[in-house]
């Protein structure tokens, strides 16, 4: 087997956006993306040890999915979420946002706290019902990361939460890892506790990806009172996606995110929109 | 309670009622009699307490640790290492014994340290039914009279001719002329209550369980080669179980050590189990928990808890289900404790500190929600904190709040949300209210602010707002 150095090399011209095609003839266009499409199918597969079915769940929101490599977020790996702005002490939409994606899945749900600030009833209404989440109370950090790699090793969950401060470089490969034998979905919440702790949260893991969520002011109504909730989602960083940043309506009660509508009439995203319905 | 001591009839046991009358164990019946006329006096059945004792530990075997052993005439050791935290925590578990045993009419005293010396001490002559020696009581150890170092009753008269009264006195004093006037028990009992000499004691052993043993012929230490035993033990315990039909709720694991200390590490499962890998794991993963010392010589595993098994049938037509959670259930229980592992089940109550009830991994599904449409913030403060807020009375949101020292700004509101106090909970919840405030801030921020009472009534509530929840 060639060593992985050799295999990231590999990626580099492939994933470039204009590929040289050194293909003398002119094949028609969309015959020439197919093979791209797949060769890049390939070189993902070669990456991550001949694993070919690779589960992804979309978010629903056309700008998100078109950005993010497979259409979607990917299962069997591990994702980080970070409360942005003056929420990262709490990171209250974080964790709706986890919530959100949880509940577009199927089955049980490890939930691991080192605070048990989380309220249930707010989950639920995110759809993510009672009966699916397992609470673990961790007492510290170092607690917390083994017991997600329990879940996650386990196989028979949809996806392990964990709350955590820190999320080291070692851990977070054991925890991607776990989740990509298992096929399980890893979500870590980083939330801190003191001020300085949140300087490291910009050090390299191996995380998938990197999300920032940070509370907007809500829809505005034509009456008095708060609006729908409305968030800027950030994908900070994903391995084979450039970074993008989203203004979106947070999840409804089947923990889907939206566009927010006066965004969604502007001529750009009906394009945008219209091209993906064709894509598919 | 009376027995013969010698030629005369002495009172060997008495309970609280007697002893207020100021009747003491070793008064003879005699002058009790001629004290209290009418007294009740029973004889005392060394053997029946005996008996009695050996059920109670029994009892604590298959309740609290796997090692148990009896300290006659009244008294057990429980060697809880380890076994706290599945009850949550020391101080949970003996509160737990002792309120058990008063409920079954035993009036009991628990004492837990680091050695069974301070823990028989403790136990006997501390201040408090329930002690848990930490450093502070350690140092308090000292204190004690010096009937708590399990001497004789002539010893103890003779050193307090001596002038010694409290263990303090006797751990000052040069050990070799005590030595030599009175024997080297004194000088034994002292280290062994500050952990300089070890104390093993014979755990009793359960019957009518299934118990598979492996002795070996050189002592072993390493934790590989203890993990395969381990594995061993668990392949022929499961052989016997599935002979039985039985599966396993709880394992004790004892290690004997060639000093003759036994160590023990118990776990639990959520669910009968036969499957010797799963339950090997369990055991492995709290290998670290023991001190092999020199070596251990013989290693003992019992299913000190087992259920019948109902086995199911595996459709292969059925579609592919995901592996059944049980295991890893077990297995973060074991590592955190059944109580830190938990779901959650609606409480029909407004108040929405009491909206929420834990209940057992594994419960049975509750399908019943929380309502759909009600507004509830996704992170609850362990309890509301009070804000500075300017705020138009009788039912308008705050026009700006003071929290954790920043003052922001209310951009948008809604509310009130009404929320009655409880009063078949308390009394003083029968007239309060509290008025709920979702709050957007000039950042975006969403709080869950509430008042304190109606805005027009004083008996309603203090009229200060509080901070009790953040939405996303």
């Amino acid at each position: 087997m060639a060593p992985a150095s050799e295999l990231r090399l590999l990626t580099f011209p492939a994933a470039a956006p204009t590929p040289v095609q050194p293909n003398a003839g002119h094949p028609p266009a969309s015959a020439r993306a197919q093979t791209v499409a797949k060769l890049r199918t390939r070189i993902r597969q070669m990456e991550r040890g001949e694993r070919s079915c690779q589960a992804v769940l979309p978010f629903g929101v056309a700008a998100l999915d078109q950005r993010l490599p497979e259409g979607g977020l990917r299962l069997g790996a591990l994702h980080e979420v970070i409360g942005g702005g003056n929420d990262g002490a709490y990171a209250a939409a974080a964790a709706l946002f986890a919530a959100g994606i949880l509940a577009r899945l199927e089955g049980p749900v490890l939930w691991c706290l080192t605070y048990p600030d989380l309220f249930a009833p707010a989950l639920a209404a995110a759809g993510l019902h009672p009966d699916r989440v397992i609470y673990a109370e961790a007492g510290d950090e170092t607690a917390i990361l083994q017991v997600m790699e329990e879940g996650l090793r386990h196989g028979g969950l949809a996806g392990v939460v964990g709350e955590t401060a820190k999320l080291p470089m070692t851990a977070s490969r054991r925890l991607q890892l776990a989740a990509e034998t298992s096929g399980g979905l890893g979500l870590v919440l980083r939330r801190w506790r003191h001020a300085e702790t949140a300087a490291r949260f910009d050090q390299p893991n191996a995380a998938v990806s990197r999300w920032r969520i940070s509370t907007l002011p809500s829809a505005p109504l034509p009456v008095a009172g708060v609006g729908r909730a409305r968030w800027q989602v950030e994908l900070v960083r994903c391995r084979g996606a450039k970074p993008g940043s989203w203004e979106l309506e947070a999840c409804d009660v089947q923990g889907r995110l939206a566009v927010p509508a006066e965004l969604a009439d502007r001529p750009a995203a009906a394009a945008d929109g219209q091209h993906r319905a064709a894509a598919g | 309670m009376s027995g013969r001591d010698g030629a005369a009839r002495a009172i060997q046991a008495a309970d609280l009622h007697a002893r207020r009358l100021g009747l003491h164990p070793g008064l003879p019946i005699a002058q009790a009699r001629a004290r209290i006329p009418g007294l009740h006096v029973l004889d005392a059945d060394p053997k029946a307490d005996h008996a009695a004792l050996a059920q109670l530990a029994a009892w604590c075997l298959k309740r609290y640790s796997p090692v148990v052993a009896l300290d006659p005439p009244d008294g057990l050791w429980i060697d809880a290492t380890g076994a706290g935290h599945l009850f949550g925590g020391d101080r949970a578990m003996l509160d737990d014994l002792v309120r058990r045993l008063d409920r079954s009419g035993i009036a009991a005293r628990a004492a837990m340290a680091d050695t069974p010396g301070a823990a028989h001490a403790l136990a006997r002559h501390g201040y408090q039914q329930v002690t848990i020696a930490d450093r502070q009581v350690k140092e308090a150890l000292g204190v004690l009279p010096i009937a708590a170092l399990r001497l004789p009753v002539d010893l103890v008269l003779a050193l307090r001719k001596l002038g010694f009264t409290q263990i303090g006195d006797l751990a000052r004093t040069a050990r070799a002329p005590l030595a030599l006037r009175f024997g080297p028990l004194i000088g034994r009992r002292l280290d062994q209550m500050f952990g300089h000499e070890p104390e093993p004691f014979e755990p009793v052993a359960p019957t009518e369980l299934v118990r598979v043993e492996r002795v070996f012929a050189e002592p072993i230490g390493a934790p590989e080669t203890l993990q395969r035993q381990i594995g061993l033990l668990a392949d022929a315990l499961c052989a016997t179980l599935r002979h039985r039909a039985l599966g396993a709720r709880r394992l004790d694991l004892l290690f004997h050590r060639v000093d003759a200390v036994v160590s023990g590490i118990r776990i639990g499962t959520v669910a009968p189990s036969q499957d010797p890998c799963h339950l090997a794991r369990l055991l492995a993963g709290r290998l670290e928990t023991i001190d092999p010392g020199f070596g251990v010589e013989r290693m003992t595993l019992t299913a000190s808890l087992a259920e019948p098994v109902i086995l199911r049938q595996a459709s292969s037509l059925a579609a592919e289900a995901l592996p059944e959670i049980t295991s890893l259930i077990d297995t973060l229980a074991n590592r955190l404790g059944a109580v830190r592992l938990y779901r959650v089940a609606p409480i029909e109550s407004d108040l929405p500190e009491r909206a929420v009830a834990k209940v057992a991994a594994l419960a049975p599904a509750q399908t019943a929600s929380w309502p759909a449409l009600l507004l509830r913030p996704i992170r609850l403060l362990a309890a509301p904190e009070p804000v500075d807020a300017l705020a138009a009375l009788p039912d308008h949101p705050p026009r700006w709040f003071v929290w954790r020292g920043i003052r922001r700004e209310v951009v948008r509101a809604d509310g009130p949300e009404r929320v009655f106090g409880e009063w078949w909970q308390a009394d003083a919840e029968r007239h309060s209210v509290r008025d709920y405030f979702q709050v957007e801030d000039q950042m975006g921020a969403r709080l869950w602010l509430f008042r304190s009472g109606d805005g027009q009534d004083p008996a309603t509530g203090s009229m200060r707002w509080y901070l009790h929840g953040l939405f996303a």
